[in-house]
């Protein structure tokens, strides 16, 4: 009963998807302010979200329980993700051994999910789409799995969430030496992409292929699809502070760390244009990995 | 080859608000062919301008592009005052430098809203709005001197319609003053960033002997190292008493085509300064009566291009023929080279580039919060914009 509670109440599906829309509408906002706009009220995601629930699901020809069920998937995992964190924030010792690699795949599937429904959508631009969001999975995944390498070597071994948080809180947090602040910036750039935001958003580029994966959505899934991005806005910078910047973890501490990494992410949204796919794959297995692998060996030297 | 899959943009989409249909044939991402089909707008101005007599149809011309919005008619009254003997013989000096001083002001707008739209169509929304909010200024310069924001129905055979009062230019000074910092800022920001480079530098390339043979005008010419300029080949206006210079680029790429834009709009400014220094006392207008028979043409140099226009009379108050070349109806062809071969991304900022014409026209009701009831219907939206435009006006005479 207590785990129920957890995975659909507190640290799941209603806290992390309240947090994520709020900080999608923090997003929102200040990408408003900085275009001289004057950007929607708080409840705007959350009516969003009512309001598509409301809408007429529209099934495309040939499309089965595949295109209705993808999003699903993506939302479930993504709760997991979001779940276990939580947990692990408040009793770091309640984790299980390889909870990070299990948090590594679940962080995955929000976006295979997203490329079956498209493939299952039988629309060419979803189809181009999804041939984009799977170059682009190939093509982050490498720099970001050398990031995560890189704390568990600091971590002495550690695939433990747990045991992370607790070698940080005795040797300080990773991102105080040089080869974790490599690995989190690396992280953060993977972040952006993990998230679909400019510049890494060419999956869904609206002016190329209007809307890429997500063109055959409509009512329910699509609402389904916003939520899996709100969740996973709240899960993926989670992560990222547990791994890297988790010294200190008071809730206080918690939430300026994230708010942070927000600013962080939408300044990078706001000042680059979308890069082609093909770019996108060039700098990951590029200069980005080349970053990863330079904090691997630097935290095999203990630096 | 592997079976081609066809990506359509348009005739609806969200790349182009206007409808025009390109069928991009793609194999992956890469783009092997493109069909353009254009057509879907058209309106029928060429005989609707046959049924009005000479003083409608710049009212009428000028509507068919919103951005161009002056250089049409100047292009027609340019035509007709070639069959009473040239602009030069019949309008007066001052109507010739407000004629020029309003079509530079076009190109600043016309430019800096390219250019918005093209950081809108690489996805960098943020330049995107920039580069509109900075154009506000010069709306609202258009709004001061010619009562609208667009359609400013200047030109009239023999002159201008409005004059520029004296205590306006001080402020048009001002408002051009406060715009070079603008450009200095966007030309950093667009030209030395690694990213946009990336994105634009050597895509969509429109070679010189393509642009010849394409017919390629304006910008999209000069980007590809054409030497063409109708302000210099064939002056109107002054433009042939001015100083400035026309911007060539060589490479022909979509950072080419940014490029020449935006030196454009210190030409541009340039020039008014220049007009506006020298500008004349004087008639505005040489109250032309009667068209005698006979056939003549205009030609201007639109933000896009060059643009065309042809006009027969017969004596009576109508023109018997009127024949219109607008420079996007070159340049959107030239896609045909310049799009094949890059990727689906590139198509999307390719198809832009040549500035295709864009028309927006908006209706509004405004409703009361929580209600249907409708506290605002059109009449008295134009009414709220008619005390607006008096009120910069005014307001801009008592701030002097």
């Amino acid at each position: 009963m207590m785990i129920l509670f957890n995975y659909l109440i507190f640290p799941g599906f209603l806290f992390a998807a309240t947090v994520g829309l709020i900080a999608g509408w923090v997003d929102r906002k200040v990408t408003a302010r900085i275009q001289w706009r004057k950007g929607p009220p708080w409840y705007q995601n959350f009516v969003d979200i009512v309001k598509l629930t409301g809408k007429e699901t529209i099934l495309p020809e040939g499309a089965g329980i595949t295109f209705l069920l993808a999003p699903y998937l993506g939302l479930l995992c993504v709760v997991l993700a979001a779940t276990i964190l939580g947990m692990t924030l408040i009793f770091p010792s309640a984790g299980f051994t390889g909870d990070l690699i299990v948090i590594l795949y679940l962080l995955v599937i929000p976006a295979i999910a997203m490329m079956i429904g498209a493939a299952a959508s039988g629309n060419p631009l979803a189809s181009v789409g999804a041939s984009r969001e799977m170059k682009l999975v190939l093509a982050y995944e490498l720099p970001f799995l050398l990031s995560v390498i890189t704390v568990i070597i600091k971590s002495q071994g550690a695939i433990r969430l747990g045991s992370v948080i607790v070698h940080q809180a005795a040797s300080g947090p990773n991102i105080g030496s040089i080869s974790g602040i490599s690995a989190f910036i690396v992280c953060i750039l993977c972040m952006q992409a993990k998230l679909g935001l400019v510049p890494f958003d060419s999956s869904e580029a609206e002016q190329e292929i209007m809307g890429g994966t997500l063109i055959e959505y409509s009512g329910l899934p699509l609402a389904i699809f916003r939520l899996t991005k709100a969740v996973l806005l709240y899960t993926t910078p989670l992560f990222l502070i547990i791994l890297f910047w988790a010294g200190n973890l008071s809730a206080g501490s918690i939430i300026w760390k994230y708010i942070a990494l927000l600013v962080i992410i939408i300044l990078i949204k706001n000042t680059s244009p979308r890069v082609r796919i093909d770019q996108a794959l060039g700098f990951f297995w590029g200069k980005a990995a080349i970053l990863a692998a330079a904090a691997v060996i630097l935290a095999l030297a203990g630096k | 080859m592997s079976h081609k899959i066809v990506i359509p943009i348009g005739p609806y989409h969200p790349l182009q608000e206007e409808p025009e249909f390109f069928r991009l044939y793609v194999d992956g991402e890469k783009v092997v062919d493109i069909d353009i089909v254009i057509g879907y707008m058209h309106r029928g101005i060429e005989e609707l301008s046959e049924h009005n007599h000479f003083d409608q149809v710049p009212f009428l011309v000028e509507r068919i592009c919103g951005i161009c919005s002056h250089s049409h008619p100047n292009a027609y009254v340019l035509a007709v005052e070639d069959i009473l003997g040239g602009e030069r013989n019949v309008v007066p000096e001052r109507a010739l430098y407000i004629r020029t001083i309003i079509d530079e002001m076009q190109r600043i707008h016309s430019h800096l809203l390219w250019l918005g739209l093209a950081g809108h169509f690489i996805g960098y929304n943020t330049v995107w709005m920039w580069a509109w909010r900075y154009r506000e200024p010069i709306l609202d310069m258009f709004e001061m001197i010619t009562g609208n924001r667009q359609h400013y129905a200047m030109c009239k055979v023999g002159g201008v319609r409005r004059d520029i009062r004296p205590q306006d230019i001080p402020i048009l000074r001002k408002a051009l003053d406060e715009l070079v910092p603008v450009i200095d800022m966007f030309k950093g920001a667009v030209m030395d960033d690694p990213v946009i480079q990336a994105r634009l530098k050597g895509i969509g390339i429109l070679n010189r002997q393509q642009a010849i043979d394409w017919c390629a005008v304006g910008p999209t010419a000069r980007a590809a190292g054409l030497d063409i300029d109708v302000r210099r080949d064939e002056p109107y206006g002054v433009t042939d008493r001015l100083k400035w210079n026309v911007i060539i680029e060589k490479d022909g790429d979509i950072f080419a085509k940014t490029k020449v834009r935006i030196l454009e709009l210190y030409e541009s400014i340039n020039m008014i300064r220049q007009c506006l220094d020298k500008l004349p006392e004087g008639p505005i207008d040489a109250d032309i009566k009667d068209i005698p028979p006979g056939e003549g043409i205009g030609r201007v140099e639109a933000p896009r291009g060059e643009c065309f226009h042809y006009v027969r009379a017969d004596g009576t108050n109508r023109p018997i023929r009127h024949k219109i070349r607008a420079p996007s109806y070159m340049n959107v062809a030239s896609n045909k080279v310049a799009a094949v071969g890059g990727t689906i991304s590139d198509a999307a900022i390719t198809l832009a580039a040549v500035d295709p014409c864009y028309c927006c026209t908006e209706r509004t009701a405004v409703l009361e919060k929580g209600s249907e009831k409708k506290i605002m219907n059109g009449f008295d939206l134009i009414k709220l914009s008619q005390e607006k435009t008096e009120k910069i006006r005014n307001n801009k005479d008592n701030r002097d």
